[in-house]
């Protein structure tokens, strides 16, 4: 093209003027990220199953490749249905944008190596998913990067674990399987005082119970495998940065500073508010992979559609089931934090008014023996390694998802001998408690006449 | 703190972008790697006539450039700026000047005098908004990269 007196290369349709409205969030969680279909009509999202994208011509390829251009070149990279996940993730979470990944896993890595080199230090809530811990502990430990663990509950503990060197702060905004509530806006504003992004898992919260953004927290991480997808049907996951940090603060030269990959490009000076997120994908998920199959994508915005439908229902039997075993002579430390008597209730007020989330534990009397018989008593419910289902899922994290702590990190994390750890889902609440009764009749067996304790 | 959010209404940004055809970057740089360059880089693709206006070169993006804004022999539809916020007065009067439609201000220009200048002189103002976002987002492909682009419609538009 010279002195511009040619067609444009693309064709750009105005379509009706589009007022500004601030849409609910069940508006949202149908619509955001999703326009019908232009080509077909489709009001379905469609399922793009496609590798690759045919370029219109070679200057459109080179501006895609360049980054000077929104366009698809391979599925590792982006996909159209993987990008409405991604944006409908990002808008109920109140964040500039999102980047989706292929577990929950993978998504919390790769935010991490975004933004952390060897020799970097990461501060982190101690009361965290198993699976999280050995990541932290091990994988960021192969990139020589140092980790402190600190008592969630305590700003102090935060605050001094800071050094030269440390790069974020990372907690969940209800622990696992301890129930800990994150101070968000407190641990932010630590975070921030030393000029520190706050990473916070929402994965048990969801954008319909919490959104860690509105607090301060300023990326987001999602296992969508569990509340989001709802359904247990497939794993996946998503990164959401509200787009508010300062990467050019001159502590994140790893995001600031000229990238070799891109001829000296500097994602943040260049894409300002977009930059981190550019960086994830262009970079990260590029070399990394773990990209998000587009099935994967289609059945989590199934599930999005009725987050808040589900979420209302999880969080209404959740809390009627924690009752329950907190009344139950076979029961104890139920950690439900939206418990009546639970320490957290100040803060499940403050940042979980709808509901604190339907993950909890408890300990049941005659420890690991107990516990194991009460899941072999339970028919309904059922015995698996994963939470945030519609059907209701009980596991003794002991022998299980915390077997690879040792006995100070599981105590850290809130796990006893005894504890079970349910995930309340949306059957009947009358016909969960009576399964409970079940495998409450065989703990009682094994008990025998002893002091129910764990 | 200037009121940024009367320049930041949707339905006018939406109405610059569908009715401009013209558009001066003033502070266009040369460098491939600048937000500028990208800016005019995407412009020009998507159909818009970009004019350079920076005085240290001649050409950029095959386009001839003009030092000022007053030397632009073409008529002006946005002038869109990537310059420091105490330059935005002198380029107000000059958008004012030449009867430019709009003044266009990136993310960080703002100066509450140069909105001024231009409202008085007849010249919408969009302030602390990246054109090319904003493009990205009504008319683009912004949404393929999973950004926010907080738009709700269920009205079905053109081939892409």
């Amino acid at each position: 093209m010279g002195d511009g007196e040619e067609e444009a290369s693309v064709t750009d349709m105005p379509g009706r003027a589009e007022q500004a409205r601030a849409f609910g969030f069940e508006t949202r969680q149908l619509h955001a990220g999703q326009r019908p279909d232009p080509n077909t009509g489709a009001r379905a999202v469609p399922i793009f199953q496609t590798t690759s994208y045919v370029f219109e011509d070679p200057e459109s390829a080179a501006a895609y490749f360049n980054l000077q251009e929104y366009g698809n070149t391979y599925s590792r990279i982006m996909n159209p249905t993987v990008a409405v996940f991604e944006e409908r993730v990002a808008n109920l979470e109140g964040g500039c944008g999102a980047v989706a990944f292929a577990s929950g896993i993978a998504a919390q890595a790769a935010a991490l190596f975004t933004l952390l080199q060897p020799g970097d230090h990461v501060v982190s809530s101690a009361a965290l998913y198993g699976g999280t811990v050995n990541q932290f502990k091990h994988l960021l430990r192969k990139m020589n990067v140092e980790l402190t663990w600190v008592d969630p509950d305590s700003a102090d503990a935060w605050r001094q674990a800071v050094r030269a060197n440390t790069k974020a702060f990372f907690g969940e905004t209800i622990g696992n399987p301890g129930g800990n509530v994150l101070d968000i806006e407190t641990v932010a504003a630590i975070a921030h005082d030393h000029e520190l992004p706050l990473i916070v898992d929402n994965t048990f919260a969801t954008p319909y119970l919490c959104r860690p953004i509105e607090w301060g927290a300023d990326i987001v991480i999602h296992s969508a495998t569990k509340f989001i997808g709802g359904h247990g049907t497939s794993i996946g996951g998503a990164v959401v940065e509200a787009g508010t940090f300062n990467w050019s603060n001159g502590r994140f030269p790893v995001v600031a500073g000229p990238s070799p990959a891109y001829h000296g490009l500097r994602f943040h000076e260049t894409f300002g508010t977009y930059g981190y997120l550019m960086k994830l994908r262009a970079e990260t998920l590029r070399d990394l992979g773990g990209a998000l199959a587009p099935v994967n994508a289609f059945l989590f915005l199934q599930g999005l559609e009725t987050l808040s439908l589900r979420m209302e229902r999880h969080v209404g039997n959740a809390l009627a089931v924690a009752a329950f075993l907190d009344s139950h002579p076979l029961a104890a430390n139920v950690t439900y934090p939206g418990l009546p008597g639970s320490r957290y209730l100040p803060l499940v007020e403050k940042y979980l008014p709808r509901g604190a989330g339907a993950v909890f534990s408890f300990d049941c009397a005659a420890g690991r023996l107990g516990g194991q018989s009460l899941i072999g008593g339970v028919t309904l419910w059922s015995h698996l390694a994963n939470v945030g289902d519609s059907k209701s899922l009980i596991i003794h994290p002991a022998s299980t998802t915390h077997r690879q702590l040792n006995e100070d990190e599981l105590r850290a994390a809130g796990v006893a001998p005894g504890t079970v750890r349910l995930s309340v889902g949306t059957e009947s609440v009358e016909d969960l408690i009576w399964d409970l009764e079940q495998g409450f009749a065989r703990v009682a067996a094994v008990a025998g006449g002893k002091a129910a304790t764990a | 703190m200037t009121d940024l959010g009367r320049y930041q209404d949707p339905l006018t940004i939406q109405r610059v972008l569908h009715t401009a055809r013209t558009i001066a970057v003033v502070g266009l740089s040369a460098s491939e790697l600048r937000a500028s360059y990208f800016v005019g880089y995407y412009l020009r693709r998507h159909g818009y006539r970009v004019i350079p206006v920076n005085p240290r070169e001649s050409r950029i993006l095959g386009e001839r450039c003009y030092a000022t804004l007053p030397e632009v022999p073409v008529p002006v539809d946005v002038v869109n700026v990537f310059r420091a916020p105490d330059a935005l007065p002198g380029i107000a009067r000059d958008a004012v000047a030449i009867h430019a439609g709009a003044l266009w201000c990136q993310f960080g220009v703002i100066s509450a005098e140069g909105a001024r200048i231009a409202e008085e002189g007849g010249v919408t103002v969009v302030m602390d908004r990246c054109l090319k976002v904003e493009h990205a987002r009504y008319l683009g492909r912004m949404h393929w990269l999973g950004f926010n682009t907080q738009r709700i419609t269920s009205v079905r538009t053109g081939l892409q």
